[in-house]
């Protein structure tokens, strides 16, 4: 190799020098790239070695059961992290709840049934939301939202379910305003532009002939988007949806604002609760004593494997879906 | 290769003339900790400067990160609302001093009641914060207020979702007054509450009492003040109903006994006397007694000093009560402990 290199080098031409150099920056090219895709693992290796690290004092001091223990006491230093993991997937999943079906129908709108003019100014609107710092949100949450929620909202649903056995419980009072079913709201609207901007892209890339054929057969828009728009874009759906998903498990400012910050899990959706960003934003400058900041980033990591097991779910899903629609044709 | 050399040269000249004037001309004293004094540390520290040439870096942390910087002895002295117990002090060989005086207040989002209307006693707020109480026209609270027009209307407590000295103050008050809560809660920066929200700082529990009608929080007198909040008045441990106001504040450490053995660590809670309020407390400084850079630390005494001596009215301007003057003659005194204080000379 060394050796028809030098030969190469020896007969000089101009064309086999440049061509050597083009390799040679081929591969440099490709070192630089495989090293950012490294530093990916790099970092995430290190992130997991320096959370389990940091916990390791409340992983050795409470064992697994500190995933199922509800108790979070710093005088006894007893703690667990059932409530903040509860906290953390329902208001997640009450987002999705509102956030899903409405990004949907805000990109059904945006890319079928807008008025041409009115395409971009709310295209424009709804990124717009996804720019909006999250502590914004919370703000507004607190001074806005809440006392609407608390003076208007929580007691209609109270009253409305009040006769419903299992949503009776669900929406039991005292109407705080502050509580799970508020920072789920926060978070729906938060993760609302991810969902319908990423859906909307996709439903463009949907072939016009496609929708027409379906039109031409006589298919109603809600038949066209159901069976046609949809089934074709699901891919990019449900990215969009895992994207959303993703910051709201994450999210922090916003939802310790509405939240209510208690480590208590309640029947009612309208208590108070905490999740596990939260807890670790309020509590970690002043957590004193040998177990009370590992269990916070015995917190940190549990949310770290939270996620993975929810993206991977949402991958298997997404990979079920495939193979059925692959199935099918 | 010589330029090189030529440059490593200037380089190292430049950076021995850089340190040998800031040695000359000014020193920073680094800090942590504490949030509750740093509004009247950022203001004696611009004072200062102005007066000595000499800086101030407060990084206002929390008394926790306070307490954990000077333990890994990254700042010259520690900040905590908290005062650690004389096994601890002598475990790291630090020593503790009281700085300022203030007051946590309750305050309460009731329709029609003003600042002040409302009172309130130690048992009956400690059922409250306990859940046991849970409606505003509770006996226990209407016998306390007969000429309040109290609502049916449903309690929300609020409380600080960070850990903090004002929470510190609270429980420890709450403890003091009802055994029920000293039994299932105790009092700590922070602890399991029974019931209620929980808001991130002084703020975040005054935005929350705020928004949330029914609700009763705790935050400094400072912010009860500024915010013009509904605050309640006490009764005291001599039966007299008292209102939240520096005097009172003041006069909950006059009864108190500040011993150096302990590093005057005296809560001033539930403290007796007619015009003592109930709920208050100190903060303090925390510094080693054979400190590594012995330079650096008489630094900071010296600005504490200054503070105790030429501080007082600027404290009261922001609502912090500055300590008598026989106390702050016992805390200067109490440094000749510390590793070449020598008496600021």
């Amino acid at each position: 190799m060394v050796d028809i290199a030098l030969r190469h080098d020896a007969s000089a031409s101009p064309a086999t020098a440049r061509l050597r150099r083009y390799r040679a920056q081929d591969r440099m090219f490709f070192r630089l790239t495989l090293a950012c895709a490294l530093l990916v693992l790099a970092v995430f290796a290190g992130v997991i070695t320096s959370l389990t690290v940091g916990a390791w004092p409340a992983i050795k001091a409470f064992g697994l059961p500190f995933l199922w223990t509800e108790a979070w006491n710093p005088v006894t230093e007893k703690f667990g992290a059932l409530a903040p993991i509860y906290g953390t997937v329902v208001t997640s999943l009450i987002a999705m709840f509102f956030a899903v079906p409405i990004g949907i129908g805000i990109a059904i709108f945006l890319t079928e049934l807008c008025p041409r003019p009115l395409r971009r100014p709310i295209g424009i609107a709804v990124e717009l939301l996804a720019g909006i710092p999250s502590i914004i949100y919370g703000i507004w949450g607190l001074f806005i939202m809440v006392p609407f929620l608390q003076q208007i909202v929580m007691p209609g649903l109270i009253y409305a379910f009040s006769g419903i056995p299992v949503l009776r419980d669900l929406f039991a009072g005292p109407p705080y305003g502050i509580g799970i079913f508020t920072a789920g709201l926060i978070l729906a609207v938060m993760t609302l532009p991810f969902i319908s901007a990423i859906t909307r892209d996709v439903f463009e890339t949907v072939p016009p002939v496609l929708k027409e054929a379906a039109y031409g057969l006589g298919a109603t828009t809600w038949e066209v988007q159901w069976n046609v728009v949809l089934p074709y874009a699901r891919t990019g759906v449900v990215g969009g949806v895992m994207l959303a998903l993703g910051r709201a498990l994450g999210e922090t400012m916003a939802v310790t604002f509405v939240i209510g910050n208690a480590h208590r899990i309640s029947e009612s959706l309208l208590a108070p609760g905490t999740t596990i960003s939260a807890s670790i934003a309020n509590e970690f400058t002043e957590a004193l004593g040998d177990l009370y900041a590992p269990a916070l980033i015995e917190l940190g990591l549990i949310l770290f494997f939270v996620t993975v097991i929810v993206l991977a779910a949402a991958r298997l899903m997404l990979y079920r879906l495939e193979r059925r629609a692959g199935g099918r044709t | 290769m010589r330029f090189l050399t030529k440059l490593c040269a200037g380089v190292t000249a430049f950076a021995a003339a850089v340190s040998v004037a800031t040695v000359a001309l000014a020193v920073d004293i680094s800090g942590a900790g504490a949030t509750f004094p740093f509004p009247i540390y950022a203001k004696w520290a611009s004072a200062y400067k102005g007066a000595s040439g000499n800086g101030l870096n407060y990084q206002s942390i929390g008394s926790g990160g306070g307490i954990k910087q000077i333990q890994s002895k990254t700042v010259t002295f520690g900040a905590s609302d908290m005062p650690l117990s004389t096994p601890e002090l002598n475990r790291y060989g630090l020593l503790q001093f009281p700085t300022v005086i203030g007051g946590v207040v309750p305050v309460v989002n009731l329709r029609g009641v003003a600042p002040g209307a409302l009172v309130l006693d130690g048992p009956t707020l400690a059922n409250i914060y306990l859940g046991k109480i849970s409606k505003w026209n509770d006996p226990a609270i209407k016998k306390l207020n007969p000429s309040v027009n109290l609502p049916d209307q449903v309690i929300t407590t609020v409380h600080r979702s960070d850990g903090s000295g004002t929470t510190f103050i609270f429980t420890n008050y709450l403890s003091k007054v009802s055994k029920e809560w000293n039994d299932r809660v105790r009092f700590a920066t922070a602890v399991d509450w029974p019931a209620g929200i929980g808001a991130k700082g002084n703020e975040g529990v005054a935005g929350n009492v705020a928004q949330t009608a029914g609700s009763v929080g705790f935050v400094e007198y400072a912010y009860a003040k500024q915010n013009n909040l509904a605050y309640t008045k006490m009764v005291n441990k001599d039966g007299k109903t008292v209102s939240p106001v520096a005097a009172a504040f003041a006069a909950s450490a006059a009864g108190a006994s500040w011993d150096v053995a302990n590093g005057f660590g005296t809560l001033l809670t539930e403290q007796p006397g007619a015009n003592s309020w109930p709920i208050a407390g100190a903060t303090f400084v925390l510094v080693y007694k054979q400190p590594q850079d012995q330079a650096a630390t008489k630094e900071a005494l010296k600005f504490f000093q200054w503070a105790y001596d030429k501080g007082d009215q600027m404290a009261d301007g922001l609502d912090y009560v500055p300590f008598p003057a026989e106390v702050k003659q016992k805390i200067v005194a109490s440094w000749a402990q510390v590793q070449g204080w020598n008496g600021g000379k």
